[in-house]
């Protein structure tokens, strides 16, 4: 059965409100026919009972109430297709500036990012917020579509001169892979088919490239990770003096026989077993859920974290972290915020702001260090107890927090180690 | 070793890891089981969770009084095997109570009724999370919602304020009186869910694979012959071979003429079919926006 050998990648779009990023995961669903036909139906009518005279191919995604009433994307909408090779996990995200939260949700487990830009306009601040919040999440590839070709007659000099733009801009940010695609979601052109109304363009359609991007190691496979998230103690007679720890291996691989050590006790032991329902498995890895289990008896408990003897991370209370702020509150200076780490959770305060970053310039700015709403800015956090953290870079699991108001309980910024 | 899980193995791991926050995180979870496949799914994958040990919390039917007996026989035999605890919330019991009003005429539906028997269900338990099979590919309004869904006292969903969710990073966070609804099978296709239950041999209620029934037509729609669907004039009813594609209440799910007697058939057909599967579903189609209506006022 091929099924089981299809792979599962996921990807966001980006850019600001307006530059076609619902359009577009409209018209990739609609041309790779991945739409039902009663789903057609439904948004055939609405449009024209909004009196359009197209099918808005934007009411795809767009499913809220208020978003229709709005005509514009609010929080982020997950769609699924699939061809023989891959699954897809679309997340499209809002470009309007006050729900940039929701953007950065959709983000923070892509493997590849979608860009947009409009062509008549080109990058604008918002294009770049998306970009830098892109380059901080870590994804790996990021296309740049340049859509509404249509509207700038399918021109080469439109395209050359955003794309320059774009490259000036992202030499300053840490990308690895940059793409570069001229659209129309509005017609078709190279999201599906070929355009043929662009004949200098020579490479690839955005379906060829998500089908062929190579995404197989988005995890760490080198520095082994597992953060106890759950003990399980059957207390059966059966199996009386059971006693497994649960998780998800957030790095490297785990063999049965490895010498480890528990933190935060610096115990040390050997991995006795690897159980599932399945049965025994002779090594895990990321993003494998499993059950491992000691050869000696230790006091582990949920957000303590198995690693090897040899390869530890670092474990401190004190923390540098780029931060991206979400919340009407502005970020409190030496403020006190609920921790999450992993399968921890800690008390936080915010020791230092270091500086705020302008998302134009890309500038560090030491004097305006007040952080807003969207704002992305570098600080200190010194934990109640120590965590056991990875740059983010590294490791995405073991390198990423959140913050969470202890009066609201609302979460109010994203945090990556550095 | 290739070192990749597949698709289907991933969305098992990632639900699996959801499940798992849920018992660590809440004083006092519970698996809505709705006796369909999304449900079957989820009690399947919280074994493998605990396992060995058993499901940590209990299942919770809200029982309309208008099921197919099918759906109970298996709900009952899974109780049995997998040793978890049952609960049951009747909706006929909140209209005996004056709770609610038993809706009236030919498109009579307890559906809508089962948010109040669910929510009276949830405080009576005073559960802290709810466990839903909802999936995102289902319905415009669930593309939206997050995995850990805040509810406040009323049980109310508030689309355009969810919290925003970082990675595997889950805040389960509230205050007094509030409560969850989590849905770990949110990023499963209706394809994925099949072709993982064949994959894993599964076996699923008869209702699901083809078999002859008695149905009529409505608004497009098959509907089971039931004592519970009052018919219109002129709606004959005939016998055909047809299949569930989701389980519901009698009343508003629709079946589908089907030859899929396998779950390698139904694999076959879901693959290459034009309609979603709430397509048969009458409680969808009664606004543009009937799902999103029913979830903001806390439906599952
Ligand atoms: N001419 C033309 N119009 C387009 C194209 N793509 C999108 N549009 C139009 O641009 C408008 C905005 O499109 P959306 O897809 O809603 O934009 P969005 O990026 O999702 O907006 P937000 O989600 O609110 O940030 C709509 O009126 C679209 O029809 C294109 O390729 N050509
Ligand atoms: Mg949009």
């Amino acid at each position: 059965m091929d099924y089981q050998s299809s792979e599962l990648c996921r990807f966001t779009t980006a850019g600001s409100v307006d530059d076609g990023k619902s359009t577009l995961i409209g018209r990739m669903l609609y041309d790779s026919k991945s739409i039902f036909q009663d789903q057609m139906e439904q948004i055939e009518a609405s449009s024209l009972r909004r009196g359009e005279s197209e099918v808005n191919l934007a009411l795809l995604t767009d499913g809220l109430k208020s978003e229709r009433e709005q005509g514009i994307t609010i929080d982020v909408a997950y769609r699924y297709f699939a061809t023989p090779k891959r699954k897809f996990i679309i997340a499209d995200t809002p470009g309007h500036i006050q729900y940039t939260r929701n953007m950065v949700t959709g983000a923070s487990t892509a493997n590849v990012a979608l860009v947009l830009v409009d062509a008549r306009n080109g990058v604008v601040e918002q294009t770049r917020r998306h970009a830098i919040i892109a380059s901080l999440l870590q994804i790996p590839h990021l296309v740049v579509c340049i859509n509404k070709m249509d509207l700038v007659d399918y021109s080469e000099d439109a395209y050359e001169k955003i794309k320059e733009d774009f490259e000036k801009f992202a030499a300053k940010l840490d990308v690895k892979d940059v793409h570069f695609i001229p659209i129309s979601a509005l017609k078709g052109d190279n999201v599906v088919h070929r355009s043929e109304r662009m004949d200098w363009y020579d490479g690839s359609t955005l379906m060829y490239y998500l089908e062929n991007v190579h995404i197989a190691s988005d995890y760490n496979f080198i520095d082994p990770r597992f953060p106890v998230q759950y003990v399980v103690r059957p207390n059966t007679d059966e199996h009386h003096d059971y006693r497994g720890y649960a998780g998800r291996i957030a790095g490297g691989i785990m063999k049965k026989g490895d010498e480890v050590m528990v933190l935060p006790s610096g115990f040390t032991s050997k991995i006795k077993k690897i159980d599932s329902f399945d049965g025994e498995l002779q090594e895990a890895f990321p993003p494998m859920s499993v059950t491992v289990l000691l050869e000696d008896e230790i006091d582990i408990s949920r957000g303590d974290m198995i690693v090897r003897v040899n390869n530890q991370p670092e474990v401190s209370q004190d923390m540098d972290v780029m931060i991206s702020w979400f919340n009407e509150r502005p970020l409190t200076p030496r403020g006190k915020y609920t921790i999450m780490h992993t399968t921890q959770e800690a008390r936080c305060m915010v020791k230092e702001i270091k500086y705020r970053l302008d998302i134009n310039t890309l500038h560090r700015d030491l004097e305006n260090k007040e952080i807003k709403m969207n704002d992305i800015a570098r600080i200190t956090l010194r934990t109640t107890k120590p965590l056991f953290v990875d740059p983010y870079r590294k490791n995405r699991i073991t390198g990423s927090v959140i913050l969470v108001d202890e009066g609201t309980n609302e979460t109010v910024g994203a945090g990556m180690i550095i | 070793m290739d070192y990749q899980l597949n698709h289907l193995r991933e969305l098992e791991s990632e639900s699996i890891f959801i499940l798992r926050e849920v018992a660590a995180q809440f004083e006092n979870p519970v698996l809505m089981f709705s006796g369909g496949k999304d449900s079957i799914l989820m009690v399947y994958l919280a074994q493998k969770a605990f396992y060995p040990g058993k499901i940590p919390f209990p299942l919770l039917h809200i029982d309309t009084g208008h099921n197919f007996d099918e759906t109970i026989a298996y709900r009952d035999a899974l109780v049995e095997k997998t040793g978890a605890r049952l609960v049951v919330g009747s909706v006929q019991e909140a209209i005996d109570k004056g709770m609610v009003v038993e809706e009236k005429g030919v498109n009579a539906s307890r559906n809508g009724l089962q948010t109040v028997a669910l929510l009276e269900a949830l405080e009576k338990g005073k559960y802290d999370a709810a466990l839903g099979g909802a999936r995102r590919d289902e319905e415009k309004a669930r593309a939206k919602e997050r995995f850990f869904s805040h509810r406040d006292e009323f049980g109310q969903w508030d689309p355009k304020n969810q919290r925003p969710e970082l990675w595997n990073l889950f805040n389960a966070k509230k205050q007094f009186g509030e409560h969850f609804r989590v849905f770990p099978i949110s990023n499963w296709t209706e394809l994925d869910v099949w072709q993982y239950l064949a994959m894993e041999k599964v076996e699923l209620p008869s209702l699901y694979y083809a078999h002859k029934r008695m149905v009529f037509e409505r608004d497009g729609v098959l509907l089971a012959d039931c004592e519970y669907i009052q018919k219109k004039p002129g709606e004959v009813v005939k016998e055909m071979m047809v299949r569930c594609r989701t389980i519901g209440d009698m009343t508003c799910t629709g079946v589908w003429a089907s030859n899929a007697t396998t779950t390698e058939d139904i694999i076959e057909e879901v693959a290459t079919t034009r309609m979603t599967e709430r397509g048969g579903r009458t409680d969808d189609k009664r606004s543009e926006t009937a799902m999103e209506d029913r979830k903001k006022k806390g439906y599952f």
